[in-house]
C-alpha cells in the first residue's frame, strides 16, 4: 500500500486524463490501468459551455480520489489561486502544485514553487509538488511541509524515462520518510517500473498512455510494469559491478585441467 | 459596467456573482469563481457584490496531466 497524507491506496499508478483520442477511451483506460487517483485541471469556460459538466460528469463515474493540478501555472499568486479555485471546485484540499519556468521546456520554476508550497500548506493544503531532481528543492518542499515530492523523470511529454538515474537514487536514500513519485517523462512501462525498482512509491503519467495506439491496452501494460517494479524492489535488486561473476560454479569444468 | 470575464472585457448588467452567472448562462453548471484574484465561495456569490473594472475568472474542470 501506498501512503498520500495518511490516506492508503493499492494502486501505485497515478494517471492524467488530457490527451485520450476519446471520453469513453479515457475511462476505459483508467479503468484499465487500476489507478485510484487522477489528475484534473481547471480552465477558464467558454461562455455558456457546458465542457467543464461534461468532464466531470466522466470522472465522478470511474469513483476515483481526483487530485487537481496547477497545470501551466507561470508565478506563485497564479498557482495559489489555482489551487484555491480547484479546492472550490473538486472539495479536496490535495493539490499537484506546478509552477513553471519555462515555456519550451516545462521546467518547474523551482523557487516559486517552495514558496507556493508554503502558502497553500499554511492555508491546510495537502501539496503534492512536481519539481525537478534536485535533493536541496526537494529538502526545501519537505521543510515547508510538504510529505510527497514528485520529481520528473525527465520533460513533460519527452518520453524519455529516467535521465538521472543516481540523482533520483539519492533523492530516495535520504527523504526515507517522504512518498516519493516520479511525476513526469515516462514514455513506456519499462521506465515505471525502474522508478518503482529505484523505490519510489508511485509514478505519475498521462501521455504514455494517452498517445499510444491503443491506449486502454498500454494502462493495462503500466499496471503490471509498476506491479513489477515494486516487487522487484522488495525482493531486493542485486548490486550491480563492474566485471563479470560467474553464474555456473567453476569448480569441476570439464578439461579445466588443459586451460593454462 | 465593463468588467473582465476570462480576460475579455464585457458590459455586464449584472450587481452580483450570481446574477451574472445567470446572465452569461453559467446558471447550474460547475465552476468556481475568482474575482481578482480572490477566490469567492459558494456561499458568498448571491452577495458578492461587483464593481467597474474587476477581474472575474469563471473556472471549471478540464482534462489534465
Amino acid at each position: 500500500m501506498v501512503n498520500f497524507y495518511g490516506k492508503s491506496f493499492s494502486s501505485r499508478l497515478l494517471i492524467g486524463t488530457a490527451l485520450y483520442p476519446s471520453p469513453k477511451i479515457m475511462q476505459d483506460a483508467i479503468r484499465a490501468s487500476g489507478s485510484q487517483i487522477v489528475t484534473v485541471s481547471l480552465r477558464r469556460e467558454t461562455a455558456g459551455g457546458r465542457t467543464g459538466d461534461a468532464f466531470w460528469s466522466l470522472i465522478r463515474e470511474l469513483d476515483v480520489t481526483v487530485l487537481p493540478n496547477t497545470a501551466g501555472c507561470r508565478g506563485v499568486r497564479e498557482a495559489v489561486t489555482t489551487a484555491k479555485l480547484a479546492r472550490e471546485l473538486f472539495g479536496t484540499h490535495w493539490i499537484k502544485l506546478e509552477v513553471i519556468a519555462d515555456n519550451d521546456t516545462l521546467q518547474p520554476d523551482v523557487v516559486g514553487l517552495v514558496e507556493a508550497a508554503s502558502i497553500l500548506i499554511k492555508d491546510g493544503f495537502e501539496v503534492f509538488p512536481y519539481c525537478t531532481e534536485d535533493l536541496g528543492v526537494a529538502m526545501r518542499l519537505v521543510d515547508a511541509g510538504c510529505r510527497v515530492v514528485m520529481p520528473w523523470a525527465a520533460p513533460i511529454g519527452s518520453a524519455k524515462g529516467i535521465t538521472n538515474r543516481d540523482a533520483l537514487r539519492l533523492l530516495r536514500a535520504r527523504l526515507p520518510d517522504i512518498t516519493l513519485v516520479v511525476d513526469a517523462g515516462i514514455g513506456a512501462p519499462s521506465h515505471a517500473a525502474h522508478a518503482l525498482e529505484l523505490g519510489y512509491d508511485a509514478v505519475l503519467l498521462n501521455t504514455a498512455v494517452a498517445k499510444a495506439a491503443d491506449p486502454v491496452a498500454m494502462a493495462g501494460a503500466f499496471k503490471l510494469a509498476v506491479e513489477a517494479g515494486r516487487s522487484a524492489y522488495e525482493a531486493g535488486l542485486m548490486e550491480t559491478r563492474d566485471f563479470a561473476s560467474p553464474s555456473t560454479p567453476v569448480v569441476g569444468t570439464p578439461f579445466w585441467h588443459a586451460v593454462s | 459596467m465593463q468588467v473582465t470575464v476570462n480576460g475579455e472585457q464585457r458590459e455586464i448588467a449584472a450587481q452580483t456573482v450570481d446574477a451574472l452567472l445567470s446572465e452569461l448562462a453559467y446558471e447550474g453548471t460547475h465552476v468556481a469563481i475568482a474575482v481578482n484574484f480572490e477566490v469567492l465561495p459558494k456561499s458568498q456569490w448571491a452577495d458578492a457584490i461587483l464593481k467597474s473594472g474587476d477581474e472575474i475568472e469563471i473556472i471549471t474542470p478540464r482534462q489534465g496531466g
